[in-house]
């Protein structure tokens, strides 16, 4: 498989196999993530990309049979060390999923919910954080004048930037985001799209997404996989406009996937 | 031809149409037919007694066949605090199961565990009064009544409750099987509620870095609180009326004492224990007038419930 030499990586995937029960979901996988930058896993549905994401806050393990070999080196730990604790790796990673997931409580709650799941802020700390982490996630405007209210009330858009906020008030290093617009519409996810650029600045972003339009818009870095396999890795104006493999081209030309 | 076959056909739909939903309206109807008639010859029955009393008999703990005083504080207050008591131990339980259930255990346990819950609530409840009397009630007696004399019973403020000789029958007892009883309705209803909660919102909260005890707590119980309070009233409503086991177990004594060791009564077992040898007319309508009380008290525990329910979609629909 192909390993683009990347300068500063902050997570380094060797060797990744994955298995659901007997089934190997994922195959010998070895990438490095940007960091700082936007990575997208790009490729037809159960090619693993989602699986690829699951294993970096290693989701997987609330599944008995389901388990990872193999290393993923972040800060130079290995988050697959069975020693690795799971609720600081979950601190350093946040995600966000495909439809947006407001906890049954309020909005400022829901801000608040991971990071005093952490930290000890006073009431006046917590405040600034919250209002710091609606602010990054580009919804402080929207809801500042009804913090109080249940985050289930909010439109589908804004309760994923909800999801947003959420994920970086615990103030993670990367953050993944499984297929975050694939419930929204156009508009909401345009907003989405715009908050992704910004938030690289802070954050290390890995994004699985079945759109690739939106891998070509947002993302620094592309990953197509195939049957779990890591077929082309590479920067994104190169996997699109000039792909090293055929598979890669025809799924990008539309001609498979 | 045809036509006039479709046209005797639509028509013979109609009929039986209308005949089907005036019988289902007839079902629906004679529902409330019955309720009506079983508070009307509750009512008729305790006239009497109503008459003797008034609202005396709510309060008075007088209950003396031999001079036709009747009161019912006292199975009244031992009906309410045996359930009381029993959801006080069964709901802590239930919840520590259906966590267990539903997030820890694993999967080839999951089905067994829940198949003997099921059972457990498909006991007779006179197998339970039995099993109270001849195995637990000796336990009780011989082994944890002493302790909690010795160590509770000293105590300030809550000493009393736990003080008098350990006899293993009392209210303590009753309230312990009644929570046995009642644990595994809670417990199906908590399991079932629990199980609807959709992976993506428990899997951002592990994401998060919460532990299980932080989901469990923080998001799954207040996503399912409508769910969890109906399973909980539905144990109430069992406990309440609950008879055999608590008959076996209680004591049966017209004696209002502060000591949860000690003999007491509740509203259904008096009437179980007592309508047999009812002699007398103002006897009889004393026993139907708690049985009315107890209709009334169920009724309120229910509505009650409707109304908590009711107010939580309330205040749900107004955020949405």
């Amino acid at each position: 498989m192909t390993v683009e030499t990347i300068a500063n990586p902050k997570v380094v995937v060797k060797d990744l196999n994955f298995y659901y029960g007997n089934y190997r979901a994922l195959k010998d996988i070895n990438l490095s993530i940007a960091e700082k930058m936007v990575t997208a896993f790009i490729g037809p549905s159960g090619c693993g990309k989602s699986t690829l994401l699951r294993t970096f806050n290693r989701m997987y393990q609330l599944y008995p049979k389901q388990k990872a070999t193999g290393e993923i080196i972040l800060d130079g730990a290995n988050i697959l060390d069975p020693k690795q604790d799971l609720n600081m790796l979950r601190a350093k990673i946040g995600m966000v999923f495909q439809k947006p997931t407001p906890f049954p409580m309020s909005i400022y709650d829901n801000i608040a919910f991971g990071v005093k799941l952490y930290e000890d802020l006073s009431k006046h700390d917590m405040e600034v954080r919250v209002e710091w982490a609606l602010k990054k996630a580009a919804l402080w405007t929207e809801v500042k004048d009804k913090l109080k209210q249940s985050g289930t009330g909010l439109s589908g858009g804004q309760q994923q930037r909800l999801c947003i906020a959420r994920a970086i008030a615990v103030k993670p290093q990367v953050l993944l985001l499984d297929e975050p617009t694939s419930a929204l519409d156009p508009i909401s996810t345009a907003h989405i799209e715009k908050l992704i650029d910004e938030l690289k600045e802070d954050f290390t972003i890995v994004i699985v997404t079945h759109n690739l339009q939106q891998a070509a818009r947002v993302a620094d870095y592309t990953a197509y996989m195939y049957l779990g396999d890591l077929v082309e890795f590479g920067d994104t104006p190169t996997v699109f406009t000039n792909p090293k493999r055929k598979e890669t081209e025809d799924y990008i030309t539309g001609r498979f996937g | 031809m045809p036509m006039f076959s479709l046209e005797a056909r639509l028509k013979r739909q109609a009929v039986l149409d209308m005949l089907f939903r005036t019988l289902t309206r007839i079902s629906a109807f004679s529902v409330l037919a019955l309720l009506a008639a079983i508070i009307f010859s509750l009512v008729v029955g305790s006239m009497p007694a109503i008459h003797a009393f008034g609202f005396g008999f709510l309060t008075s703990p007088e209950w003396d066949p031999v001079n036709d005083k009747f009161g019912a504080l006292i199975p009244i207050v031992g009906t309410l605090i045996t359930s009381g008591i029993a959801l006080l131990i069964a709901i802590p339980v239930s919840f520590g199961i259906a966590i267990f259930l539903t997030e820890l255990s694993p999967r080839i346990l999951r089905r067994p565990l829940g198949i003997a819950i099921e059972l457990l609530a498909g006991i007779p409840s006179i197998i339970y009064g039995m099993w109270g009397l001849f195995v637990f009630v000796p336990v009780f007696a011989d082994h944890v009544e002493p302790w909690l004399n010795d160590h509770l019973g000293v105590m300030p403020y809550i000493g009393p409750l736990f003080s008098g000789p350990p006899m293993g029958i009392g209210i303590l007892t009753a309230s312990i099987i009644l929570s046995i009883m009642v644990i595994p309705f809670i417990t199906s209803v908590m399991r079932d509620v629990f199980d609807v909660v959709p992976t993506l919102l428990k899997e951002s909260a592990y994401g998060l870095g919460a532990t299980t005890w932080e989901v469990m707590w923080r998001i799954v119980l207040p996503y399912t609180k409508v769910g969890v309070a109906g399973g909980i009233m539905l144990g109430l409503g069992r406990a309440l009326g609950e008879t055999m086991a608590v008959t076996f177990v209680i004591g049966n004594a017209h004696e209002l004492t502060k000591s949860l060791l000690m003999p007491g009564n509740s509203i259904s077992s008096a009437l179980a224990n007592e309508f047999t040898e009812a002699v007398g007319e103002l006897y009889t309508s004393s026993l139907i007038e708690l049985g009315l009380i107890l209709f009334f008290i169920t009724f309120v525990v229910l509505s009650i419930a409707r109304f908590m329910l009711y107010k939580l979609g309330q205040r749900e629909g107004q955020a949405a």
